[in-house]
Parts: C-alpha cells; structure tokens; sequence
C-alpha cells in the first residue's frame, strides 16, 4: 500500500506536467532521484535530522526545476512526441552522470533513524513504523493537494488551464506563469516521493529510468492529467502489487507489468475515460 | 529552389557520397586490425539503429520497446544454436524470422495506438519481456545469460578466428545486404506511403490506404532486421545476457540514430560508431562523463540541430555551396 | 429500387445529449450537383464526418451505388469510391505536392505495397500523378514542399488528390475557404469541370457559388434538414432567410457580393 501511494505521490507530479503542458516528460524520475539524494546522501550524513533534510530537498529541486523549466521545457511545449522525448531523456543522462560522479554507482544505502526503525503493532499485524510514516504523509499530501486542486483558486486555474489552455488564457490566467508554478510543484512532489521513499525504493543513479516505466503507466492509466484518477489507479496499482507479492510471489513485478499493459492498450485514454467514438 | 526534386523521384539513385561509408568500413578492416571487435559491435548497433531508422523516421512509429526485438533474435540464436543447430547463416535468419513473428502477432493490437499511448505501451511491453526473462533463467540464464554459442564455420569454409576478422566482415555482409534491401523498401511506393502515415495517418485513410497494415508490415520488417543485429550480436559475442532486452538498449540505438540523423538510413551508421566511440573515449577518462557528452549533445540536437550529424552536414554542404555560386 | 450514387437515410449522431445530427436524410442520384448550406455549428461537418466514416452514427444507414457501408470504415469506403475534402487543409506537410497527388495515385492504383520497384521508376503513376497536376495548374509547384506553398495551391492539391482517387462520389467542404477572391477562379472553373458522372455534394458558405454549381440544395439547421430543393426556392424561402440572421442573411441571398 504504501508502494502504491509513493508511487502516487510520484506520479501525481507528472500528471499535472503531462497534463498541464502536454509535454512527455521522461526526467521526471531524475528529479526525484535529485530529491532523494539530496535528503538522504546529503543533508543526513551531515546530521540534519530527517524531516527537515526532507523539506529542504523539496524546496531546492523546486527552486531548481524552475530554472531547468524556464531553459529548456519551456521549448518543448507544441514540439513532437520525438523531440520531447529525445530532451527529456538527455536530461536524464545528465542527472544519471551527474549523480554518479557525486554519490557513486552503487545503491546509496539508506538507515533510518531508530525512532522511526522497527514496527508497530496495531493489534491486526506488525507494521513497520516507517511505511505507516509513508501511508500518513501520503494521505496528507494527497489530502493536501486536493484540497488546493479543488478548493483553492490556484487549483481552479490550474485545472482550467489543463482543460483548455487557450479558453485560459483568453480569460486572463497567465499561463506561463502557471504553468513555471505546476512544474515546480510536480517536481517537488516527485522529489518528496524520491526522499521520503528512499528506504522503499532504493536510491541508485539509474534511479531515473528504473521507476520510469511504472509512473508512467501509472499517469498513462489515469488518463494524463485527471489528479483524481492517479490517485485511484496508484491505489489501484498498490493493491495489485501487494497482492501478487503476496500470492504469487515468484513473479515480482512482472505480473503488475502484464496487466498494466493490458489495460493501456485496452483502454488507451485512461481507465476511467469513455470510450471515444472511433 | 531551381534544381529541387521531389524525393521520392530520386531515392533509389545512388548518391555520390554514400560508396564513402562502405569503403571506409573496408578500409578498417585493414587499418585497425587489433580493434575489430568493438567494431563488429559498433555494426551490430549500426544494424540495430538502422532498423529503428525504419520504424521511427519513415514510419513515424516511435517506439522505446525495439530492444525487445533485438533481445527476442539474440535468445532465440543462442537457444537454438545450443540446442545443436550451429550454422550460422540460417540461424540468423530463424532469429529474424523469430523477431518477425513477434512483430506480426503484437503489431494489429498496438499500432492502433497513436502518440504517448503508444510509448506507453512500448516500454510496457520492453519492461515485460525483460522482467520475464530475468525471471525464466531455465531459458535466458537470468543475470548470468547464456555463455557457449558456438558456430560452424561460415559457409563451411572460413573458420572464426580469435581476432574478430571472420565476424567483422560477416557483419558487414548482413548489414550491405540488409541496408539494401531497406533502401529499395524506402524507395518504393510502400516507403512512400510510410511517410504518407508518419505525416497524416489520418488523411491516408481518407485516400484509401491500409494504414494499420501498412503499419504493421513495416513493424515486422524492421523487427526482422532487429532481430537479425540481435542474433548477430549473439554469434559475434558468443554470448547472451539481459541487457539485450534493456530500456539501455532501446534508448541507445534511438540516441545512435538521432545523433547520426533521422529518415536517411544513414543517420544510424554515422550515428553508432560516433556514440561508441565517444562511449569508449570518455570512459578512460572518467566513467561517466561519457554520459555528460550523450545528454548534452541530445539536448542540443533538439534546439539546434534537428537533422542530427547529417542534417549539420547538409548545411554546411548548403552553405559551401552558396558560397561558391555567389562568386 | 434505382441505385442513388449516395445515400443516407436517418442519419443520427449525437454527443453527450446535445443531437449533432438528427434525422438526416440525403439522396444524391448520379451526376448530382448538391449544396449543402446552413448557419456554423448546423453540423455540416459531422455531417461530412458520419458519411465519409470517420465518425460512426447512432443509429441510420448509408450506402454507396446500391451498396450498404454504414460499418465500412474510412479506408474502405474511400475504396468504394467516396471521396472527401476538407475544409482545414489537411495534406501531407513535408511531402511535396507531386508526392502527395502520387500517394493517392498509388494507392488507387493498388500500387502502395510495392516494396521492391522504386517509386521514381513507376512511370504511370507518376504521369498519372503529374496529368492531374497540370489539369489543375499547379505543374510549377509539383516540387515544392506543402508546407512552403500558398494556401490557394493546397487547396487545389485538396481537388487533385480527390481526382487521383476517381470518386463516384466527392464531398467538397468548403473547398473555397480561405481562398482570395482573385483565385477563387481556378478552383471553381475545376469544380465546374468536374466529370459529369461523379456526384457531388459541396458544403458551401457563399451564395454565389451556390448558385453557380448546384442544382440542389440541402439546408442543415442545428442538425436538421430544414428543407431541400433548387437554389431558386431555397433561397426564397422565408424559413431559410430567416434561420441566416438578419441583415446579412437578407443581403446574401439577395444576391450580395462574395464571401461575408
């Protein structure tokens, strides 16, 4: 479960990129790798305590996704598929490089603090005290955002703007600017997803294309830029992970992968979209 | 623009520069004797680019699943060439035919998809089948692949020397022959209307076209020829491991074929040596600046200059050529 | 039953609940010269759309030459000889204008699964591809990039590939739209041209042209066909002016100058 929502914790950043600009962004990940590494190779070592080494990672991949947003993304917006995707892959090369000439090839290790080591029981099972960590930050997260998504009038713009962006714009909303904002919080959410999930999901300079292939079939699932619909298929995807490790654990990911597939192509708009007339 | 003509009128015309590639891979052989090996694999990967130049530059088919069809070829050569059958020629072509079939049964379900879901779906079905055979070590030998593939000799004469000679030149042989056969395919009506679909899939409907044939027999071509690079890739390197079924894979040979130039069948010959080679370099100076040098040149190819090495090239050629006439 | 070259009969679509088409009913015998006018958003383009088969209807039947389509895709019915145009452009970009009118020629002709002959040796098709051009004037153009012609000459390239593919039927979608009065002449002179057999239906805004070209003419109003008959009585009918508001529409059907 917690797998599940880390995953859409991470990808709910991308769906608001791929939803907002319609750019095919395949660095997401670097950005939460960066998150995870700043947190966890960086700020930790050198004895911050983990919640704030945490926040403040998020803030400087969001400071820095701003840069890298207004240099290079900003081209990509009306650009081909080909074109988005060949950017966002350089960059990927380029924070795969970069991290493993600063942090080293191997798997970053990452320990826990010991308050927040071992398990708690909660009378059904023992539970590891750090995925209930993850399961609550999760859902306040997730809580948050939807809170901004749906009751602020930042939210109202943002989703006015993904719907239709030029109605937006003919309407006032500075969609630039918005759109500078979205990315800075999509990538702060996939930072904080790569920082809070580094015990779950190992930090590795690879890291970037490891997780690819999963987010975006979690957001392509959820029909590329429905906030909703991510975080039902990213439960969606935890429930089915953890019952296939549970029952046919031999498999692994492969089963999840199988029937991810299946539904995109079955259902190519998203699970929960109509069926389109031809 | 006097002298203009329209492409397709002149495809299948030799042009004065490309026997240059062909000769300078003769050449090699014979400068650079010590070195074959990585070379045989640079062809290996030129093959493989040149098969995606197939799908992505004139189909318009942007996949970032074609390792699979390269992986498929490499397992099926190594299976069946340590089941007993060792000559190498037919079981390239089994290989091939393997990649073909794979093509042929996935193609109608797929190429219905357009854009990003098609991408999806292609890495869905990448991380599939590498995970299933990560899994399925009684078949692919898992992280440890399948060591031993041995040939015959080629064509019952020449042996497979230590040294690479037999293989380089064997490669190069499967890649004049299958460039050929796809210059012809992309001179021909069938390769005009690929570019027909790559521009408007739907006004091709609206002429009449088969599109999703059409399709799906350019993706079984080009999936044949991947799989023959892959088989290639096992019978050269006497060996087989996961990486032939890697996203790694899949992104390489489109970074070979954008560096080299998208749509020219060329792009990914010039493409795969220049990539290996910067590969090569850079790593003995650092392990991984090598990766610096790809990502930034791709990101200067997106913003500068769309048509890779070749279009830098054509520019120049261009502007030489402007020169000259305004003496 | 004679055989109408088109015909569709209780043509429904609609999108969410809002009815885009709603009973449509078309017949266009051999040879026919048909307008189809009305206000924006009438559903003309639906309309188009549902008979060329690239939008599938709720409920009605269409047939080409006798022949029942309404399941046929687009692909196919293009095979049986309906052919389309569109109003936006919509051509092959980086391809030049010769090799646009030679993929319709090649695909008529059967010819697009060749892998082994080289296009450029296919001299019948390009003749072919190239007689077509000249019938139209746009021999000097042959070799330019779509993308880098006028908007005149796309249009145009609009009818040649529509001629490569020797309709029994042609939908015209506005074919003039966007066109600069100065060479709204050529097209129309084509159009006029056109071979006698083949039925033509042509979605048209401009009166003038109406007038010129058709013999009948259909009005679609919010998806409906409000009436159908000659241009003459079309135009005299009060419903039909009063559906065009207003002013305007009283001056166009009385004759006005070209275009609105």
């Amino acid at each position: 479960m917690s797998y599940g929502l880390l995953l859409c914790i991470i990808s709910i950043g991308l769906v608001v990129t791929m939803g907002l600009m319609r750019v095919v962004n395949l660095a997401h990940g670097a950005f939460a790798a960066i998150g995870g590494y700043l947190a966890v190779g960086l700020l930790t070592p050198l004895g911050v305590p983990l919640g704030l080494a945490i926040l403040l990672a998020v803030a400087a991949v969001a400071a820095f996704s701003i840069a890298v947003e207004r240099l290079l993304y900003v081209h990509l917006y009306g650009a081909s598929e080909l074109d988005q995707v060949l950017l966002t892959v350089g960059i990927n090369f380029i924070v795969v490089a970069g991290l493993t000439v600063a942090f080293g090839p191997n798997v970053l290790p990452s320990r826990l603090p010991p308050s927040l080591a071992g398990s708690v029981d909660l009378g059904i099972r023992a539970f590891e005290t750090y995925r209930l960590v993850v399961l609550a930050v999760g859902v306040i997260v997730i809580g948050g955002l939807w809170l901004v998504f749906e009751r602020t009038s930042f939210g109202a713009r943002l989703r006015a703007a993904v719907d239709n962006r030029t109605m937006a714009q003919a309407v006032g909303i500075d969609v630039p600017r918005l759109f500078s904002i979205a990315f800075a919080l999509g990538s702060a959410l996939a930072a904080l997803g790569g920082a809070l999930g580094a015990p779950l999901l190992p930090l590795e300079p690879l890291y970037p294309f490891k997780y690819l292939i999963l987010v975006l079939v979690i957001v392509a699932l959820s029909g590329f830029g429905n906030v909703r619909a991510t975080l039902f298929v990213a439960i969606f995807v935890g429930i089915v992970d953890t019952a296939a490790r549970y029952f046919l654990p031999e498999s692994g990911a492969f089963t999840l992968y199988v029937l991810l597939i299946v539904l995109i192509v079955w259902r190519p708009d998203g699970l929960l979209a109509p069926r389109s007339a031809r | 623009m006097t002298g203009a003509v329209s492409p397709f009128l002149l495809r299948h015309r030799l042009r004065p520069l490309e026997p240059v590639w062909w000769l300078l891979a003769i050449a090699y052989f014979f400068v650079f004797p010590e070195y074959l090996a990585v070379a045989t694999s640079v062809l290996v990967m030129a093959l493989f680019a040149l098969s995606l130049d197939l799908l992505i530059g004139f189909a318009g088919v942007l996949s970032l699943g074609h390792a699979v069809s390269f992986g498929i070829g490499a397992y099926v050569c190594a299976l069946i060439n340590l089941a007993g059958w060792r000559e190498p020629i037919t079981g390239v072509l089994a290989s091939g035919a393997a990649s073909g079939l794979f093509a042929l049964a996935v193609g109608p379900l797929i190429l219905r998809l357009r854009g990003l879901p098609f991408i999806m779906v292609t890495l869905g079905i990448g991380a599939i089948f590498y995970e299933a055979a990560n899994k399925a070590v009684w078949l692919t030998g898992g992280d440890n692949g399948l060591p031993g593939v041995t040939l015959d000799p080629l064509l019952g004469l020449f042996r497979w020397s230590i040294l690479g000679q037999t293989s380089y030149l064997y490669v190069l042989c499967w890649l004049l022959v299958l460039f050929y056969l796809a210059r012809r395919i992309v001179a021909s009506p069938f390769g005009v209307a690929l570019q027909g679909i790559r521009e408007n899939p739907g006004r091709m409907l609206l002429i009449g076209a088969p599109v999703l044939r059409h399709l799906v027999v350019a993706y079984a071509i080009a999936s044949a020829m991947a799989g023959i690079a892959g088989a290639l890739s096992a019978q050269t390197n006497a060996f087989v491991g996961l990486e032939v079924l890697s996203l790694t894979t899949s992104i390489d040979g489109l970074v070979m074929l954008v560096l080299g130039g998208i749509g020219r069948l060329y792009g990914g010959l010039i493409g795969a040596p220049v990539y290996m080679f910067v590969q090569h370099f850079a790593q003995q100076w650092n392990p991984y600046y090598w990766m610096f040098l790809i990502g930034g040149l791709l990101i200067f190819i997106v913003r500068f200059s769309r048509g890779g090495l070749l279009g830098l090239f054509d520019s120049l050629v261009r502007r030489v050529g402007q020169g000259h006439g305004d003496r | 039953m004679t055989g109408f070259a088109l015909e569709a009969v209780g043509l429904q679509k609609s999108f969410g609940a809002l009815p885009v088409t709603d009973s449509v009913t078309l017949r266009l015998p051999s040879g026919a010269r048909t307008a189809l006018i009305g206000p924006n958003g009438a559903g003309k383009t639906t309309l188009v759309g549902l008979l060329s088969g690239t939008i599938r209807p709720d409920a009605g039947r269409i047939s080409l030459g006798g022949r029942d389509v309404t399941r046929d895709g687009s692909a196919s019915r293009v095979r049986h000889g309906l052919v389309r145009t569109f109003q936006v452009s919509s051509l092959f970009a980086r391809l030049t204008v010769l090799e646009n009118v030679f993929l319709a020629v090649s695909e008529h002709q059967r010819a697009s699964g060749g892998m082994w002959q080289p296009a450029g040796r296919r001299r019948a098709l390009i003749d072919r591809a190239e007689a077509i051009l000249e019938r139209l004037r746009l021999t000097d153009h042959r070799h330019q990039e779509v993308a880098r012609v006028p908007y005149g000459v796309q249009r145009l390239l609009e009818i040649a590939i529509a001629l490569a593919l020797e309709p029994k039927v042609l939908l015209l979608d506005e074919p003039a739209a966007g066109i600069p009065t100065d060479e709204v002449s050529v097209l129309l002179e084509t159009v006029e041209s056109l071979p006698s057999h083949i039925s033509i239906l042509m979605i048209e805004h401009d009166m003038h042209v109406v007038r010129r070209f058709a013999t009948d003419v259909n009005v679609l109003v919010q998806g409906r066909i409000l009436m159908a008959g000659p241009p003459a009585v079309v135009m005299a009918s009060p419903d039909v002016r009063a559906v065009y508001l207003g002013q305007s529409g009283q001056s166009r059907f009385a004759g006005g100058a070209h275009g609105a």
